[in-house]
């Protein structure tokens, strides 16, 4: 079991210069992530989700504000930070297989010869990828991309998981089977993780609490505690009290998608 | 491509006869056809502007007559000679040339500093046409080997830093932050990264490189050459042999034809992995 860390925004604003002046992608943002917990983050498309996320792998420095990771301040990114991106990211020149390994064979993450092919059988299996582990990305849908770079990002066992929709591409069933083997990762190795995405209901199902963000700039609309206990199973989905509470998220988002909306028509006249 | 068994009993020519053609051996034979088709047709123009009397005989000789002087030349050992002394430059050229340019290129790729500083420089280089800079070389470097060689050199370096800087450029970020959170320091990221990516790019570099340099060889060559193409249809001209100058223009487009052929051939086999139509 590796040790696990916790991930804290402290009055976090970003501004992105951009041609046309500054745009506030985040406003004053302020978050803990306990150790060993899974915090959803929920909000409209450009809210900043993935500029939250980039702060905390130590892509990009804020603006003002601190983001700590057990109490020393993020600088750059690490492998003990792990990070499934929007848009993938997988090398087009490697195959299935060596994609996987990558982080495995960087002096990094030292494991042995031995090691690395059984952790790379390992998730072929687990992903679905064994009779592709040969063939290049170019051969592949985008769910399976997707499954590369989960599985990529699992191999080297990240105390901290940044996922930016991991499961997007997924068909309904391959996302049910990747949101488990995630619930499994987390409560084999004690991960703290952040997770954005766009369903309210796998924030609710994978989450101990799911975070709201308002329009742009972002900032903490809500934040609603999961109750249910961890192992969870599907049969949490059936739960009526999880039908209230994604009832009241989704009521939530919404209200933020109008705004955005709202925002976007009026910049336009 | 198999092909059912003759059955018993039937004669072999006539079960020949009946059995369509593969879609596949159909297809290339098409594209021989295709590919053919425009060499046979200036072969065709050529005998039809002698044949309509067009152009005088002594200024167009029939391609039967270049045939057989490309022929004469080749078993005295001349033509061989040539080409062997302007692909041994072409090469050294483009070898140099590109073996500067991929360091240089990818400083320029990487490096906002190296840009802002080399940038203009090379595109001031890169608008000077090699030839102009060949009475000054006759200056400082004679008109031995070396001379050609720097001609040649100069002319495939900025080509092919040219390709290689925009191509490295334009590496997605994504694929470096993937590397950085995984746990990659500068040096892998150079290694497993940069160069893999850059890998097309250094393969059309070299092609690019390749096409100029070979366009630059006879001017390289009118640095008083003793051998090479360029020198022989040099002195063909002030003997007014046309043959020979048919001959020298025609061996300098096979052997560059032949030179990128091979180096397509070897992007096909090393760059598998990316998506191209498919030719
Ligand atoms: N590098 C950048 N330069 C300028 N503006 C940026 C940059 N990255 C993001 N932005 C802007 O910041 C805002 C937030 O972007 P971000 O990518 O964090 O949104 P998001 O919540 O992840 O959206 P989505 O759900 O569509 O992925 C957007 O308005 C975007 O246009
Ligand atoms: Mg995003």
């Amino acid at each position: 079991m590796t040790v696990p860390s916790s991930l804290v925004f402290d009055g976090v604003s970003v501004a992105y210069d951009t041609p046309d002046g500054p745009i506030t992608a985040l406003g004053n943002v302020s978050l803990t992530i306990n150790k060993g917990e899974f915090v959803a983050v929920v909000g409209p498309s450009g809210c900043g989700k993935t500029t939250l996320l980039k702060l905390a792998a130590g892509l990009l420095q804020p603006t003002t504000g601190r983001v700590t990771l057990d109490g020393q301040p993020i600088g750059a990114p690490g492998p003990e930070r792990g990070v499934i991106f929007q848009e993938y990211g997988i090398f087009p020149w490697l195959t299935v297989e060596q994609n996987i390994g990558f982080g495995l064979e960087l002096s990094a993450n030292r494991v042995s010869e031995a090691e690395r092919a059984e952790i790379v059988e390992r998730y072929l299996d687990l992903m679905g990828l064994r009779d592709f582990r040969k063939a290049f990305p170019k051969a592949l849908s985008g769910g399976m991309k997707q499954r590369v770079a989960l599985a990529r990002a699992y191999a080297v066992r990240p105390r901290v998981l940044l996922m930016d929709e991991p499961f997007g591409a997924l068909d309904a069933q391959t996302r049910l089977a990747m949101q488990d083997l995630l619930l499994q990762v987390l409560e084999r190795e004690g991960t703290t993780g952040l997770l954005i995405t766009h369903a309210v209901e796998e924030a609710l199902y994978l989450a101990s609490r799911v975070v709201v963000i308002s329009a742009r700039p972002g900032r903490i609309k809500a934040v609603i505690d999961v109750p249910f206990p961890f192992p969870r199973t599907h049969h949490h989905l059936a739960n009526e009290e999880f039908a209230r509470l994604k009832g009241e998220l989704t009521e939530l988002v919404m209200e933020e998608y109008a705004a955005q909306s709202r925002l976007s028509l009026a910049s336009q006249s | 491509m198999s092909t059912a068994p003759p059955i018993d009993g039937e004669a072999p020519l006539r079960l020949r006869r009946s059995q369509p053609m593969s879609p596949y051996a159909k297809a290339r034979l098409a594209n021989w056809g295709l590919r053919l088709l425009p060499w046979l047709t200036i072969v065709a123009v050529w005998y039809a502007i002698r044949g309509f009397g067009l152009v005088s005989p002594g200024l167009l000789p029939l391609p039967q007559d270049i045939a057989a002087t490309a022929w004469a030349r080749l078993l005295d050992g001349e033509l061989p000679r040539h080409i062997l002394a302007s692909t041994g430059r072409v090469l050294a050229g483009v070898a140099i040339g590109t073996a500067i340019a991929i360091p240089v290129g990818f400083a320029l790729g990487r490096y906002a500093t190296a840009r802002l500083t080399l940038d203009p420089l090379i595109n001031f280089f890169r608008a000077l046409p090699p030839i102009a800079l060949v009475p000054l070389v006759i200056v400082y470097l004679g008109i031995g080997e070396a001379a050609k060689v720097f001609v040649l050199s100069f002319s495939a370096f900025f080509a092919a830093v040219i390709v290689l800087y925009e191509g490295i450029a334009q590496m997605p970020p994504i694929y470096g932050h993937v590397a950085r959170t995984l746990g990659a320091n500068q040096s892998e990221i150079f290694r497993k990264l940069v160069l893999p990516y850059a890998l097309p790019h250094i393969l059309t570099a070299l092609r690019v490189a390749l096409g100029v340099t070979w366009a630059t060889l006879v001017a390289a060559e009118l640095v008083a050459a003793q051998a090479g193409l360029g020198a022989m249809i040099q002195m063909a001209a002030s003997f007014f042999q046309l043959d020979v100058i048919y001959v020298g223009i025609i061996m300098i487009g096979l052997t560059a034809l032949s030179m990128d052929h091979a180096l397509r051939r070897l992007s096909r086999r090393l760059l598998s992995w990316q998506e191209r139509v498919p030719s």
